[in-house]
This record gives structure tokens, C-alpha cells and sequence, in this order.
């Protein structure tokens, strides 16, 4: 059978357009199921209590940041354009800016608090990846895939809270205490805090939540009326960042 | 192919001007080399800014690419025949500009050889997975429809007739390509400088100011090199064309600082201060803006003066002052003024790096060399005398 | 064909360069040889059989990756009725504890190369190691 150009190219253009297609078909009604999704963790949501007055007043304690960092071999670029971070510390006029303001002696003013992925209900950053190297996970974690991610950093420009870092350079070498126990990430890829969800699937409470010292940081499921974070919810006012762009942080600062 | 062969036949000049185009083409993928090994570090990108010189000609380029529905819509859906000879060169301004914002893209990707996720993990919700399909749709429809086309002149009869239903969808498709970047910023919730519903709108102004433009100078260097002409009418209507849209696009502008400035909301305040004034000691883009302001307004008294406009001179002038004043408004200023100040309220300095200039050039000179061949080939198909 | 010379010559000449990686070594004493994998001493196989594994243990591994980072199921019983965690670091190099001696050997002769190490760890803690 002789066949000639055109009808080379049209069957090549059907085949291309069949693979294609059944791609997309896929995609387009795997109905939204969540990955990962199973009862026990349907019945989760993990969220975060920050109690900024018992976050000590100077800035030099960083026992959250310290144990993160150790936990996750986050780098430490001394450089401020390729800083990566998880958790670190903002002043609290910095995390919550439209809340009017502080006069100078205002209790607020000096408070900084630490700042983290709010692992939002309705995250920004899952809608707009283009090839779903993060998503939100049933039991409400926000999750991040480093095999996947093509390092576009749209999930970053989308972010309002500015909780992603890129890493610019390898960041192996600024790797200050090593743990051969968690990956490192290579360069070109988008991380951010996880909620220490590997250390959850053991049944451990986040590094940042157990290596405070204050006890700041409460870590719980939303979802148990009984647990820590519901107790503390019910009895304080709690803020969350920029809750008028409607992402539904699921880290509370109580005042 | 025979007629690709056109494209090497050529006096002194033209090769001298390909070597020139191939010097700046391989400077630049050696410094691409270097950020593959390296990292995207070497860029002037940071933590803050993390879009920048890549990212701002990728979507200034769209804009380009669009901009060929200036032409093709008058032609093929009017009849409108003073643009017979002008539309083949403004399909393939628009392909070249297509591959330059594809280059653009892929040069900003942190794990580049990763790309074909975008294909194997279709994510309707992404505005980026959109946008590749869009763009890319649009290259294969203008390379089908240039391609025929010519195909079809060169041996002297008409186009098939199932040509024309492809040539009516690249219109709107040309809209929804530049429409489709717009989406990707004015969706972000935390980014005010973009969070408007008049940046699609701006998107598709400015680019039918931008483009036309860059088509009329081209045409005019056409018609002396290779004695090509596409007729002093259809430059004419062109030009009444680019005045009109870069009115709207002022006019859009206007707007926005009016919404901004009026209702003194804080945060979006924030960001066309840093762009026109400077805030906390750092102004790297005020110069440029203000530039971009004054090549609009310089480049609108002598297109809306009918005696500047027909003077081909004032004219080239005044096109080139709105490419250029579009350049900087939708490259420069409007990718990095939407990430500074950051979320946390940081002004972060972004400057770009040579190493990032030099790739930038690089894909430029790709896409003049993209346009170079392929008005060669056209033009020789034409049957018109190629000079140089 | 009065170019002929210069064109055999030219094809000698060709053949002879695309044949160097062949006839060097032979010249210089260092044949080729299949490269010896160092085998840990219990050999269990709890995945599959070597065969299996030298034709899929790269799309085992991928599996395991989706499953563990993308459906969060980070176990898996093996052939001998165990549990496992699906991890490179902490299972497979349990028994393979060497990269250098073991997949290196191979990945260094074939020159495919793993983006793996990229991020995952070769060595691991004595002792203090969460399993």
C-alpha cells in the first residue's frame, strides 16, 4: 500500500489527536477525586493554633525554624533573592497588614509571629498548577510532588501570603545539619511547609509544633470537637491572614 | 522542498545579517547552558520577584502574536483587498512571535526537561495549561494557513476551500491567545496590581497598538530590501488602526489610576507607587515608566496629526515609539510592579542579570531570524526580486 | 570518477573515527566487560526476581513514588509476608547499602542516568534512624 503525503499526515494528526485526547478524557473526569483520599483522613482537617503572646518576644528564638529546617534539610542561602523558608518569623504588622494598623504602643507592634503555609481551604495555588505537582490532599494538607513540579513558579506568583520558596541553585551545599532520613530537593522546584505530613503518618505532632518551647504552636484536627486547636478556637478570638480573599487559612493566630 | 531553499540564497548583506543573528543566538545559548547547569540563580530573580525579563517578553510577545487578526480579520471576513499583500507578513510576524514566547517560557522553567508534564498531567483549571493550548493551536493554525497559502499561489491556483473555516477560527482564537495570558494574572487573588478586570481588555489594547506597529515596520523595511510592496494603502489604514487602539490603551491606563488612586485602598496604591515614584528608596523602574508615558503621548500627537501620520517618516517614528512604550509598560513594569512590594508588604530590587539579558536577546534574535527566513521564502514565492 | 581517491579516503577515514571507541580499547588493554554488581550476602528478593527487577525495577520504584507521595500509602508487604516501607533510602538500600557498588555499577555502564540522587539520600545514619 502506497501512501502519500497528505494521507501520511492525516493519519498521523488522528493519531496524535487520539492520544491527546484520551489524556484529556481522563483528566477531565477523574471528578475531582482527591488523591490519597480515605476515610480515616476524610475525617480530618489539620490546622495550626500560633499563640502569638506566649511566641517569645525576642526574635532569637527560631526553635520552630531551627527544628523545620533540620527535619526537612530546608537550605540556607545567606543571599535574601534565594532565601528558602518554611516557617520563619514576621513582625506582625508584616503578617497581617489590613488589620488597621498599629498605634506605636499598641501591644501588637512588637509582637512577631511565625508566618507558614496557611494550607488553605480554597488554596490559589493547587488552581492554578499547571500539571498538579501540588494539591490539597483530603485530610486539608496542601501537598507538593518534587518529581512533578516543572518550576514555572505560578503556584508562587499565586500565593497571597508569600509561603513558597523556589530553590534558585542547588541547595545541597547550603544544606547546614544534613538528615539522610527525609530528601533533599534539587534545584528548579517549588517548595514549602508541609505540615510534617510524613511525621504525621507516624503519629508525631509537626518539628515546629514539638520543638516550642512556649508552647506557641497547637497542632490538632479541626474536625474533633475535642482536640486542642477546637478548645482553643472556642475560647479565644483567633485571626487568620487576609481572610477576605476567601482561600480559608487553616492557621489561627489568637489575639 | 525547493522553496524552502529559497531562504539560502542571498547576497552579501543577508548573510552578514544571518551571521549576526547566529553570533547573538549562540552567545546566548551558551549562557542558557550555564543556567541549566547553574540554576535560574544566575537571573536577577528572587524569592520576591519571581517573574522577570523571561516572563514580561512571553507575554508581551502573545500580544504581538495576536495582533495578526488586524489584518487577517479586514482580509478575509470584509473582503478588504488593500491588505492582499500585507497579510502574509503579518501571519508570519505572528508565528515567529509565537515561538519567541514559547522560547521565553521554556527558558523560565526551573526543570525544563519536565515540560511535557504540562501534556501528560492536563489540569483544566490551570490558566497555564490553557494558555499552552491556546498558543499552541494558534502556531499550527497560522503555519497551516501561511503554508497554503503560499503552497497555493505557488503553483497558481486558488486555496482549498476548507482554508477558509480555518482562517475564520483564527480570529477568535487570535483574541482568546492574548486573553488567555491577561487570565493568568488578573485571577491571582494576592497580586492587586493585576487583580483587575480591564487587564484583558489592556492585554488586547495594547497589543493591536503594538503589533500593527511592528507591522508597518516591517512592511516598510520589506519594501526596501526586497522590493516588496504592500501598497501605501493598506500601511495608511494600518497606521489608523495603531492610532486608535493605543488611544484606548492611554485611555485604559487613565482608568486604572483612576480606580486605584481614587478609592485610596492601600495595597494596589502600593504598586503603581513603586512603579512611578519609588518606594522605600528603590525607583529602578520610575525612569523606564515615565519614558513609556512620554513615547505614548509623543507617539499619539503625531499619529492623530494626519500630516505626521501620512509622512511615512513620522510615521515609522511614531511606531516605534509605541512598540517601545508598550514594551516597557507591559514587559517591564507590569510583571515586576506586581510582585513589588511582595505580599509581606518587601520592595525587592530586581535587576536582570547579563547572563539573563543575553538569553533574552538571544530568543529575539531567534525570532528575527524566524522572520528573515520566512519572508524570505514568502517573498520569493511571490515571484518578487529578492534584493540584499 | 576522478574523485575517487578522495572519497575512499574520506570513508576510511570516517570509518575509522566512528570505530575508535572499539579498536582504542582494544589497543589499550581495556576490553569491555559486563559490570559486577557487589550482591548482598542474604539474598530475599522481596519485590520480585532479579530478572524482574533488571527489566522493572525503574517503574517499581515510580509506582512506589506516586503511592507513597501522591495516595500517601507508604507500605508494602513483600513476597516473604513482611512490611516494608516503599522507600529507596530506607528498604532498598537496607540490603543494597552500597550505591556505589551496586547501582552505579550498572547506571555507570549503560550511562543512564538517575535524577534519584538529585534529592534522595545513599547513606543512612547507623543508627537513629526512624523506621
Amino acid at each position: 500500500m502506497s501512501l502519500d503525503r497528505r494521507a501520511f499526515l492525516g493519519v498521523a494528526g488522528l493519531s496524535a489527536l487520539a492520544v491527546a485526547g484520551t489524556r484529556s478524557l481522563d483528566a477531565l473526569t477523574r471528578r475531582g477525586r482527591a488523591e490519597g483520599a480515605s476515610e480515616a483522613r476524610a475525617a480530618t482537617r489539620w490546622a495550626m493554633v500560633v499563640d502569638p503572646g506566649k511566641c517569645r518576644k525576642d526574635d532569637g528564638c527560631t526553635g520552630c525554624i531551627a527544628a523545620c529546617d533540620r527535619a526537612h534539610n530546608v537550605p540556607h542561602f545567606s543571599e535574601r533573592a534565594h532565601e528558602v523558608k518554611w516557617i520563619w518569623r514576621e513582625p506582625f504588622d508584616r503578617a497581617f497588614p489590613d488589620h488597621g494598623g498599629s498605634l506605636p504602643e499598641d501591644a501588637a507592634r512588637s509582637q512577631s509571629v511565625p508566618v507558614l503555609c496557611n494550607h488553605c481551604d480554597n488554596p490559589p495555588c493547587v488552581r492554578v498548577c499547571p500539571v498538579q505537582a501540588t494539591w490539597k490532599r483530603a485530610d486539608g494538607i496542601v501537598m507538593m510532588d518534587y518529581h512533578r513540579c516543572i518550576g514555572c513558579r505560578y503556584c508562587m506568583a499565586a500565593c497571597p501570603y508569600g509561603a513558597r520558596s523556589f530553590n534558585w541553585l542547588d541547595p545541597r551545599p547550603r544544606i547546614k545539619e544534613p538528615n539522610p532520613e527525609f530528601p533533599t530537593r534539587t534545584k528548579g522546584v517549588v517548595e514549602k511547609c508541609n505540615f510534617c505530613e510524613e511525621r504525621l503518618a507516624l503519629g508525631r505532632p509537626p518539628a515546629c509544633v514539638e520543638a516550642c518551647t512556649e508552647g506557641a504552636l497547637v497542632f490538632g484536627n479541626l474536625k474533633d470537637p475535642r482536640s486542642e486547636v477546637r478548645r482553643l478556637l472556642r475560647s479565644r478570638h483567633a485571626l487568620r491572614r487576609k481572610p477576605e480573599l476567601g482561600t480559608g487559612p487553616n492557621v489561627y493566630y489568637l489575639v | 522542498m525547493s522553496v524552502c531553499e529559497k531562504a539560502l540564497v542571498g547576497g552579501r548583506r543577508y548573510w552578514a545579517w544571518i551571521g549576526a543573528l547566529l553570533a547573538v543566538i549562540l552567545v546566548g545559548v551558551l549562557f542558557y547552558l550555564r543556567q541549566l547547569h547553574v540554576g535560574l540563580g544566575i537571573t536577577g530573580l528572587s524569592r520576591d520577584v519571581t517573574w522577570g525579563l523571561y516572563i514580561a517578553q512571553f507575554t508581551f510577545l502573545v500580544g504581538v502574536a495576536a495582533s495578526a487578526v488586524v489584518v487577517v480579520l479586514p482580509y478575509y471576513l470584509h473582503d478588504y483587498h488593500a491588505f492582499a499583500k500585507i497579510t502574509i507578513l503579518g501571519e508570519l510576524l505572528a508565528m515567529s512571535a509565537v515561538v519567541m514566547s514559547l522560547l521565553f517560557i521554556f527558558v523560565d522553567m526551573g526543570q525544563p526537561e519536565r515540560a511535557l508534564n504540562v501534556i501528560l498531567y492536563p489540569t483544566p483549571t490551570s490558566i497555564m495549561f490553557w494558555d499552552m493550548i491556546s498558543l499552541g493551536g494558534y502556531l499550527v493554525l497560522n503555519a497551516v494557513i501561511a503554508g497554503l497559502t503560499l503552497g497555493a499561489e505557488r503553483r497558481g491556483v486558488a486555496p482549498p476551500r476548507w482554508l477558509r473555516p480555518i482562517v475564520v477560527l483564527s480570529i477568535p482564537w487570535a483574541v482568546s491567545i492574548h486573553t488567555v495570558t491577561a487570565f493568568l494574572y488578573s485571577g491571582l487573588p494576592g497580586r492587586h496590581l493585576w487583580l483587575t478586570a480591564l487587564l484583558a481588555p489592556r492585554f488586547l489594547a495594547s497589543a493591536f497598538a503594538s503589533g500593527p506597529a511592528l507591522l508597518i515596520l516591517l512592511a516598510m523595511i520589506v519594501r526596501r530590501l526586497a522590493s516588496f510592496d504592500p501598497g501605501r494603502e493598506a500601511i495608511q489604514k494600518l497606521s489608523v488602526i495603531v492610532t486608535y487602539t493605543m488611544v484606548v490603551n492611554v485611555f485604559f491606563v487613565l482608568m486604572e489610576v483612576f480606580t486605584v488612586f481614587y478609592s485610596g485602598i492601600p495595597e494596589p496604591m502600593a504598586h503603581f507607587e513603586f512603579l512611578f515614584v519609588g518606594l522605600e528608596g528603590h525607583a529602578p523602574l520610575v525612569p523606564w515608566m515615565w519614558a513609556s508615558m512620554a513615547l505614548a503621548v509623543i507617539s499619539l500627537v503625531l499619529l492623530l496629526t494626519p500630516r505626521y501620520r501620512t509622512d511615512e517618516r513620522t510615521l515609522a517614528a511614531a511606531c516605534g515609539m509605541v512598540f517601545a512604550s508598550v514594551w516597557i509598560d507591559k514587559g517591564l513594569g507590569l510583571i515586576v510592579g506586581g510582585f513589588v512590594p511582595s505580599p509581606l508588604g518587601d520592595v525587592t530590587r530586581y535587576v536582570p542579570t547579563l547572563p539573563e539579558i543575553s538569553i533574552t536577546l538571544a530568543i529575539w534574535a531567534v525570532g528575527v531570524l524566524l522572520v528573515t527566513l520566512l519572508c524570505k521564502i514568502a517573498l520569493a514565492v511571490r515571484g518578487e526580486p529578492a534584493g540584499a | 570518477m576522478s574523485d575517487r581517491g578522495l572519497i575512499l579516503g574520506g570513508l576510511l577515514l570516517f570509518v575509522g573515527l566512528i570505530t575508535l571507541p572499539v579498536w582504542y580499547n582494544v589497543a589499550a588493554g581495556t576490553p569491555s566487560r559486563p559490570p559486577e554488581l557487589k550482591l548482598p550476602a542474604q539474598g530475599k528478593d522481596p519485590f520480585g526476581t532479579a530478572e524482574y527487577m533488571r527489566a522493572s525495577h525503574m517503574s517499581l520504584l515510580v509506582a512506589w513514588r506516586d503511592e507513597v507521595v501522591r495516595g500517601g500509602e507508604r507500605t508494602v508487604v513483600g513476597r516473604d509476608g513482611k512490611t516494608y516501607a516503599k522507600s529507596l533510602t530506607r528498604t532498598c538500600m537496607d540490603c543494597h547499602s552500597s550505591r556505589a557498588e551496586f547501582c552505579d555499577r550498572c547506571h555507570g555502564y549503560t550511562s543512564a542516568r538517575v535524577s534519584c540522587w538529585d534529592c534522595h539520600a545513599d547513606r543512612r545514619l547507623a543508627e537513629g534512624s526512624a523506621r
